[in-house]
C-alpha cells in the first residue's frame, strides 16, 4: 500500500529493503531523518545505528562496517562531507566490503546552512558515482540501488538528495525490509586497506578505469531518460527534471526534446544523441553547471554548432531553482511571454519581520547576556553553528564559519594581536563534534581566550539528537555520559567553571572569573533546552510584571519572545517558560513570581 | 495544460501545527489513489519563523506550489496570510485564521502588527476569495486552543478534492487517541464556520 512519505524516510525504507547492517551519521538539516527512522524502523533486525561524534567519525564507521562485509551507510548534510572528506577521497581508492552509500544532502538555497555548496563536485573530485534524486520515490530506488551499484565496481556510491527532496513527502509504495546479510568478518588484504604509497598508486590507476566503467553502467540507468522530439532540447539533473516536465505540460510544448539525467558521471551517449538531434539546448541544473560542463565537452566532438544555454543567464547558478524559474527561462527560450513573480506591495510595506529566533526562556540569551555583562562590548565574541548563532542580535556572536571554528578563530584573533578581551561560545554537540581539537590547540599554544560551551544537554537546532554528553544513544539506550568539565581539564584549559545561566548573578561572576584568568578559559553554561524541558513534563514557575512597571524596556531589549511593550508597560505572556531570568534583569523589581 | 488537480499553500508560525495539516491531507489524498506531492519548513526556520508548506493533490511534478497558483491559501495566522499571498492564484481562496501570533519584532517594539483590514483588503485584491475566521476562538469552544489547526483543516475541507470521511480517516491516524474527539469536534466546528 502507498504511503506518504517524507523523502528522508522514503531513503530509510529504500536502506532496509537493501539489507542495511549499519548506518552512521551526523545530525544537519536537511539529512536528520534518515538515522532518525532507522533507529525507529530497526526493530529486532541486527542493524547497528548511531550518531557519531562527527561526519568524519560517521564515514569511517561505517567504512569499517562495509570492510566487515555489512551493507552500510553514513548520513550527513553537505557541509559535513567536507568534515568527512578526508575517508572520502581515499576511500575511492581502497574500495569497499559490502556496498557503502554515502547520504550527503545538499541545501540550494541555504534554508538551514552556512553555505549552498554542490555535492556533485565532491563526487568528480573523488571519482565516486554520484546518484541525484528528483523526489521521495527515486531517492528510495537510488538507496537500495546505491548498494548494489557499489558492489558491482567496489567503489563508495553517493546519494545526493536536497532539501526539496528530503523534506519533500510523496506517495511512495514501500518494500519489504530484509534483514542484513554477510560474513561479518574482517578480510585482511593490506593491497586494498592500507593507504601506503606503494599501494595507493596502482589503485589510483584502477580507479580511473573504474570511472570509465562506471559511466558506461550508468548509461543505461533508469534515471536517465531520453525523449528525442523537435530541435529545440532541455537537459535537466534531478529535481530540475521535474520542474522541465512540469514547464514543458503547462507552456504544451508537445516538441520539446528531454533528457533527465539522475546519475553522475552523466550518461554521455543519450546527452550525444540530443546534441546531433537538436540545434539548441538548455541545461537546466541547481547550482554549479557540472552537467553543462559535459555537454560542452560533449558538443566540441558530435555537434559544435549547437546553441548551449544554461548558466550563461539563462538559469541562476545561486539558490534553488523552481518551476516557475524553469518556465520562464524555456518561454525566453522559445520566445514566449514570460510569467512574471507575483508580488504583493502591501506585504512588502506593512508586515513585521518574522526572524526564527531564540525560544521563550532559552538559556543562550541568558548566557550570552551574562557573558557581555562580564566581557563588555568592546570583547571579541566569535561564535559557532547552532541555535545560539540566532542571537546576533545580542552583540555575542561575531563569527559563524563552519563547525567547531568559534575557538580556533578566537585563537587565531588573539595571535593576530588583538588585545581586548576574547570570549568565544559553541554548543555541546558542536563542541563535541568540531571544537575539541581547538580547545586543545588553544591550550598547547597559549592562546588566552575564555570558550564558552552552550550546554543545553542536545543537538537542538536540528531536532534534538542526543549525543555523547547526554549518556543516551542513537536507538535510545543508555550509555557513557562524558563529563565536560573532564574533557574540558584534560584538553588543557587552566580554568574550568560551570555556570547556570538562568541564576544570571553567579553566571556574570562565572564570566568576569574566567575574564580575569590569565590563560586559557572555559565556562560551561549549563541548562537544559527549553524545548526538551518542556516535553520532559519539568514544572515551571510563572512570572508577572507589576503595576510599577517603569517602561524602561530593559527587559523588552532583552528579546525574549514572553516579553511585550503595550501601553508603554512591559508584559509577559502566555509564552513564558518561567526561566524568571527578566526578573533579575528589571531594574525596578516589578516582575515578580506568581501562583498559576 | 493544467499540471495539478489541486495546489494548497499552508503558512503559520513555527509550531502552529502547519505540518500536521499537510501531513492529513497527504494521506488522505494517498487514500483517495491521487499522487500527491508536498514540501515542509524544518530546521532554522521553525525557531518561530514563518513556516510554509506546500502540497499538491493530483500531482507528478515537483513538490513546490508556483506563485500566483495556489487554489487554497490557508494562513493558521494573519499576517502570514499577507506575507504568502503572492502565492494565490486569481480564481483562488483565501482561509485566513485572525488571531495574530506577534513576532519577537513587534513585542520588542521594533516594528508594527497591522490591523487586520490592513491585511485582509489586499488579499481581497488579487484572489476571488478571503473568508476570515477565528480559529482560535473556535479550537476552545471545541476544547483545545491547540486544535486550531484542525479547525482550519475542517475549513479548508469543502474547498480540496477530497472527501470528509477519507480526511477524518487520515486525522484519526495522525492525533494521539485522546485528543481525537476534541479534534474531530475542532473539524466539524471549522467545517460549519465557512458553510
Amino acid at each position: 500500500m502507498r504511503e506518504y512519505l517524507l523523502g528522508n524516510v522514503a531513503i530509510a525504507k529504500g536502506f532496509m529493503e537493501a539489507g542495511i547492517g549499519l548506518a552512521a551519521g551526523y545530525p544537519g538539516t536537511p539529512s536528520s531523518e534518515i538515522i532518525e527512522t532507522l533507529a525507529d524502523l530497526r526493530g529486532d533486525l541486527p542493524l547497528h545505528v548511531e550518531w557519531s561524534v562527527n561526519e568524519k567519525v560517521a564515514l569511517e564507521v561505517a567504512a569499517g562496517a562495509s570492510w566487515t562485509d555489512v551493507r552500510a551507510a553514513a548520513t550527513m548534510k553537505h557541509v559535513g562531507l567536507n568534515v568527512a572528506a578526508d575517508p572520502f577521497m581515499t576511500l575511492a581508492y581502497l574500495g569497499i566490503g559490502a556496498g557503502l552509500v554515502v547520504v550527503c544532502a545538499d541545501d540550494p538555497f541555504c534554508h538551514s546552512s552556512q553555505n549552498e555548496q554542490d555535492s556533485r563536485r565532491y563526487s568528480e573530485f573523488a571519482s565516486v558515482p554520484c546518484l541525484d534524486p528528483a523526489d521521495p520515490k527515486e531517492a528510495k530506488d537510488m538507496a537500495v540501488y546505491g548498494f548494489e551499484l557499489s558492489e558491482k565496481f567496489n567503489i563508495p556510491v553517493m546519494l545526493r538528495p536536497t532539501t526539496r527532496v528530503s523534506h519533500a513527502r510523496a506517495d511512495v509504495e514501500p518494500g519489504v525490509a530484509r534483514p542484513c546479510g554477510g560474513r561479518r568478518q574482517f578480510t585482511k588484504s593490506p593491497g586494498q586497506r592500507v593507504a601506503l604509497p606503494v599501494h595507493a598508486r596502482p589503485l589510483h590507476t584502477e580507479l580511473t578505469k573504474k570511472r570509465s566503467a562506471i559511466e558506461e553502467e550508468l548509461q543505461s540507468a533508469p534515471w536517465n531518460r531520453l525523449e528525442l522530439k523537435g530541435e529545440s532540447g532541455i537537459i535537466a539533473a534531478g529535481i530540475s527534471g521535474l520542474y522541465a516536465e512540469e514547464a514543458i505540460q503547462d507552456l504544451d510544448l508537445e516538441d520539446m526534446s528531454l533528457l533527465r539525467i539522475g546519475t553522475y558521471p552523466v550518461p554521455s551517449r543519450m546527452i550525444s544523441q540530443l546534441l546531433e538531434h537538436v540545434s539548441r539546448v538548455m541545461v537546466v541544473e541547481e547550482l554549479e553547471p557540472v552537467v553543462e560542463e559535459q555537454v560542452e565537452r560533449l558538443a566540441r566532438k558530435v555537434n559544435p554548432a549547437v546553441e548551449i544555454l544554461g548558466k550563461d543567464g539563462s538559469i541562476p547558478r545561486e539558490g534553488e531553482l523552481d518551476f516557475l524559474t524553469v518556465r520562464n527561462a524555456v518561454a525566453r527560450l522559445l520566445g514566449r511571454s514570460e510569467k512574471p513573480a507575483l508580488r504583493v506591495a502591501a506585504a512588502e510595506k506593512i508586515l513585521p519581520p518574522r526572524p526564527p529566533a531564540l525560544c521563550p526562556g532559552c538559556s543562550h540569551r541568558a548566557t550570552y547576556y551574562a557573558m557581555r555583562k562580564a566581557f563588555g562590548k568592546k570583547a571579541v565574541y566569535p561564535s559557532d553553528i547552532g541555535c545560539y548563532t540566532m542571537a546576533v542580535g545580542m552583540g555575542t556572536v561575531d563569527t559563524c564559519l563552519c563547525m567547531g571554528s568559534g575557538i580556533t578563530l578566537a585563537s587565531g584573533i588573539r595571535f593576530g594581536g588583538e588585545t581586548e578581551g576574547i570570549c568565544c561560545s559553541l554548543g555541546d554537540s558542536t563542541f563535541l563534534h568540531g571544537g575539541m581539537t581547538g580547545l586543545l590547540n588553544a591550550a598547547y599554544n597559549k592562546a588566552r581566550i575564555t570558550v564558552t560551551i552552550l550546554d543545553n544537554s542536545t543537538t537542538a537546532m536540528t531536532g534534538h539528537q542526543p549525543h555523547p554528553g547526554t549518556g543516551v544513544t542513537a536507538t535510545g539506550e543508555s550509555t557513557v555520559q562524558v563529563s565536560l568539565e573532564a574533557l574540558a581539564k584534560a584538553l588543557g584549559a587552566g580554568l574550568v567553571k560551570t555556570v547556570d545561566p538562568y541564576d544570571l548573578d553567579k553566571a556574570i561572576e562565572g564570566f568576569q572569573k574566567a575574564k580575569e584568568f590569565p590563560g586559557l578559559s572555559v565556562v560551561i553554561a549549563r541548562q537544559p533546552c527549553v524545548i526538551k524541558a518542556r516535553r520532559s513534563g519539568a514544572g515551571r514557575k510563572s512570572f508577572a510584571v507589576g503595576e510599577d512597571c517603569a517602561g524602561c524596556r530593559v527587559c523588552v531589549d532583552f528579546g525574549c519572545p514572553a516579553i511585550e511593550f503595550e501601553g508603554e508597560k512591559a508584559r509577559i505572556n502566555a509564552l513564558c517558560t518561567g526561566c524568571g531570568v527578566c526578573a533579575k534583569i528589571c531594574p525596578s523589581a516589578v516582575i515578580q513570581e506568581v501562583r498559576k | 495544460m493544467k499540471t495539478s488537480e489541486c495546489d494548497i499553500v499552508i503558512v503559520g508560525v513555527g509550531g502552529q501545527g502547519v505540518i500536521l495539516i499537510s501531513d492529513v491531507i497527504g494521506r488522505a489524498a494517498v487514500k483517495s489513489g491521487k499522487p500527491v506531492r508536498g514540501a515542509e519548513t524544518h530546521g532554522m526556520a521553525q525557531r518561530g519563523g514563518s513556516v510554509i508548506n506546500h502540497t499538491r493533490i493530483g500531482c507528478r511534478f515537483s513538490p513546490m506550489v508556483a506563485v500566483g497558483r495556489a487554489d487554497v491559501l490557508l494562513a493558521l495566522e494573519p499576517a502570514e496570510a499577507l506575507r504568502f499571498a503572492h502565492f494565490l492564484s486569481p480564481e483562488g481562496v483565501a482561509l485566513v485564521n485572525t488571531t495574530p501570533v506577534l513576532p519577537v519584532t513587534v513585542t520588542t517594539g521594533k516594528a508594527r502588527y497591522p490591523a487586520m483590514e490592513e491585511i485582509l483588503a489586499p488579499l481581497r485584491n488579487i484572489c476571488k476569495a478571503v473568508v476570515p475566521m477565528d480559529a482560535t476562538a473556535i479550537a476552545k469552544q471545541a476544547g483545545t486552543v491547540q486544535a486550531m489547526n484542525v479547525v482550519m483543516l475542517g475549513a479548508l475541507s469543502g474547498h480540496i478534492p477530497l472527501s470528509e470521511d477519507i480526511l477524518l480517516a487520515a486525522l484519526a491516524e495522525v492525533v494521539p487517541p485522546r485528543y481525537l474527539e476534541a479534534n474531530q469536534k475542532a473539524f466539524a466546528l471549522g467545517k460549519a464556520e465557512v458553510e
